[in-house]
């Protein structure tokens, strides 16, 4: 019998096609959240695992905050293009001209007006169920998640009053207007992340591997200077060899001094790193229980 | 309830926290519905606790086939080896009662220091065993699953509708995971619930196709004939027949505020298919602290376990919980607010489906 045997990565990925089948099966009208980020690009992978020979059943969603790092925005309309599945893009920016999300005096941010935008397109396109590449050992918010995250008529969340999940028997029930979310990605760790890039040689976005980059320094990070972030005065301004181990915002993401710029090299700086990567996210740091407040409004 | 993930060179771990109080029974199963091994943890001060004996019950009843009692807080007893060997004494007077657990490994350690945890301990002299990581990172879970009999719920049919290419103009493939044995190209298969016998042409998948699969592997399978086969329905081998009936018998742990009573009907999803099933008995109220059975009670309540009767509206095609954990397991629905309101284990069927398939004709 030891022959038959799956490796962990291997255990990993048929979990997650079969997840992502149930969707399929039991959705009139699923999306797949779609940043580019390196989860979505295993997303993605698995969907055409679970999904062919024929089309991936469902189109890709992605919430643009007007932000994004370029580069990103390039990766993911070429990698759509590619596989050959529609891709719907929502922008904050125009959720903000029709008064679907109101910036808040003096907030810079677009985080938390991803939440009624994304919200609003599941209204739009009547979607019952959206898949995200959100894993529980990103923080600690999502280490209570479920495969299938119940959301009710107003989008929310609700950590405690969440459906026991037994077994592979995912309970995928909606009523009219209520939505799931749902996490093939559930049990899978960083590391598993980037082993399945490398063992499916998955093209990953350049802004992951070391590149130079004018930074500054805010809040105990460097933040990448732009035209949205102009550096002040006092503020130490450096150029530097830094790559993102997670990608938020612009404004937001701290960059890593490293220079990794094989996947190998990003195995081994994981494999030695004793932060979660959401530690270099300025977004999830505004308090301990930023994140699960964003959960609870709807966000990823 | 919250999982962690840690690794070790040697193998990864995911970690299912959950509280052990008689309240947080549905978490303690919703944990361990999905575990190859348990750790009970013990104080070596207490001894066996009823929290104890609801765990190992649980372990037990999910199915779990690897059991460890860790024995902490031994610096606290002066390492004593006559008190280990008493509470592992005090485990093997109700151990044997619970059968399904095919290996228990006690383990004397301390979690403060680290004794026994990652290396052996000094002050252990007389314990010859493996540590705690150790064991977790050389016991051979393999084998877990179900490797005799092939299972296959249909999850979700593959139809490209592509007019255009002529090699998918007419591909018809089955998608999902095969819940128990091998299954090899070639293989004559059975269609349940109809009965009609084919055989696989090809095991598709991304990466090419293959020779033979296995669970828990997803595949996708072309079959020779274009049998009517969709989502709900399962394909077998013909060693070890399923069972195949809509008079159901099973233990079920209830996870809901609102009570299981006779008479009331609940979606029932199992493998890949839901049907309606409604209560006809309650035979009995198990107490999981003395293992003792209460026959008949009026109802199970939030976190009770259990044994009762169903009846589904149509056939299902299922194992023995004991035999395959991935089709002798249902959830029940609430109907309305579908919130997921139990968790049932099936005993096993009074006989196999009947052999008298038909041979496909066209």
């Amino acid at each position: 019998m030891n022959n038959y045997h799956l490796d962990h990565l291997q255990y990993l990925e048929t979990e997650a096609i079969h997840v992502m089948r149930e969707v399929a099966a039991e959705y009139e009208r699923p999306a797949l959240l779609f940043s580019g980020g390196k989860d979505s690009i295993c997303l993605l992978r698995l969907a055409e695992k679970a999904f062919r020979p024929s089309d991936i059943p469902m189109p890709l969603l992605n919430v643009d905050t007007g932000h994004h790092f370029p580069e990103l925005n390039d990766f993911r309309d070429r990698r759509a293009q590619q596989l050959g599945v529609k891709l719907i893009v929502r922008k904050v920016e125009d959720a903000i001209a029709k008064g679907i999300a109101a910036p808040a005096p003096g907030e810079v941010s677009r985080n938390r007006l991803q939440i009624p935008t994304l919200l609003a397109a599941v209204e739009e396109f009547r979607f019952d169920c959206a898949i995200g590449g959100a894993r529980r050992d990103e923080e600690k918010a999502r280490a209570k998640e479920r495969f299938f995250s119940f959301r009710d008529a107003f989008g929310q969340w609700d950590p405690k009053n969440q459906r026991p999940e037994i077994w592979n028997l995912y309970n995928a029930r909606v009523n009219p207007g209520e939505h799931m979310r749902v996490f093939p990605l559930s049990n899978w760790t960083e590391m598993d992340v980037w082993e399945y890039i490398k063992r499916e040689q998955l093209e990953a976005p350049t802004i992951y591997f070391s590149h130079p980059r004018k930074c500054v320094r805010r809040h105990g990070q460097w933040l990448p200077a732009t035209d949205l972030l102009p550096p002040k005065r006092n503020e130490e301004v450096k150029d530097l060899v830094v790559r993102v181990r997670t990608i938020g915002d612009i404004i937001s993401t701290g960059m890593v001094e490293s220079r990794a710029d094989t996947v190998d090299d990003i195995l081994a700086e994981i494999a030695a790193a004793r932060v979660t990567e959401r530690g270099s996210r300025a977004d999830d740091k505004a308090s301990e229980a930023a994140m699960e407040d964003r959960k609870k409004a709807g966000y990823f | 309830m919250a999982y962690r993930y840690f690794a070790t060179p040697k193998r990864k771990f995911i970690v299912a926290d959950t509280p052990g109080h008689v309240q947080y029974t549905r978490n303690m199963v919703t944990g361990a519905s999905t575990a190859n091994l348990s750790i009970v943890l013990v104080d070596a001060r207490q001894g066996v606790i009823e929290q104890s004996r609801r765990h190992t019950y649980i372990a037990a009843l999910l199915g779990i086939p690897h059991l460890i009692i860790a024995v902490n807080k031994m610096d606290l007893v002066d390492w004593s080896e006559e008190r280990f060997r008493e509470i592992r004494d005090d485990f093997e007077t109700f151990l044997p009662r619970l059968d399904s657990l095919r290996d228990v490994k006690f383990i004397p350690i301390s979690a403060l220091n680290g004794d026994n945890v990652v290396t052996p301990s000094p002050h252990t002299p007389w314990y010859e065993g493996p540590t705690l990581l150790g064991h977790l990172e050389n016991i051979h879970i393999a084998s877990d699953w179900n490797m005799r009999a092939f299972r296959f719920p249909v999850q979700w049919v593959n139809r490209p509708n592509n007019p255009t290419d002529p090699a998918l103009r007419d591909f018809r493939g089955l998608g999902g995971q095969i819940a128990g044995g091998i299954v090899r190209a070639g293989q004559p298969v059975l269609t349940l619930r109809s009965g009609l016998k084919t055989s696989v042409k090809e095991i598709w998948t991304y990466d090419g196709p293959l020779k033979e699969a296995f669970c828990p592997q997803s595949v996708t399978l072309v079959l020779n004939d274009d049998v009517d086969v969709s989502r709900g329905d399962m394909l077998v081998g013909f060693d070890h027949l399923p069972g195949l009936g809509s008079d159901l018998r099973a233990n079920i742990c209830w996870m809901h505020q609102r009570p299981l009573r006779r008479g009331k009907k609940y979606f029932l999803k199992h493998t890949t298919q839901t049907v309606q099933a409604i209560v006809t008995g309650i035979e009995s109220r198990m107490d999981i602290t003395t293992y003792e059975a209460q026959p008949e009670p009026a109802e199970l309540a939030l976190n009770d376990i259990g044994e009762i009767r169903l009846k589904t509206a149509k056939p299902i095609v299922y194992d023995g919980y004991e035999h395959n954990r991935l089709t002798g397991s249902f959830v029940l629905i609430e109907q309305g607010t579908n919130l997921t309101a139990g968790a049932g284990m099936l005993l096993p069927p009074l006989e196999a489906a009947k052999p008298e398939y038909q041979d496909f004709a066209i």
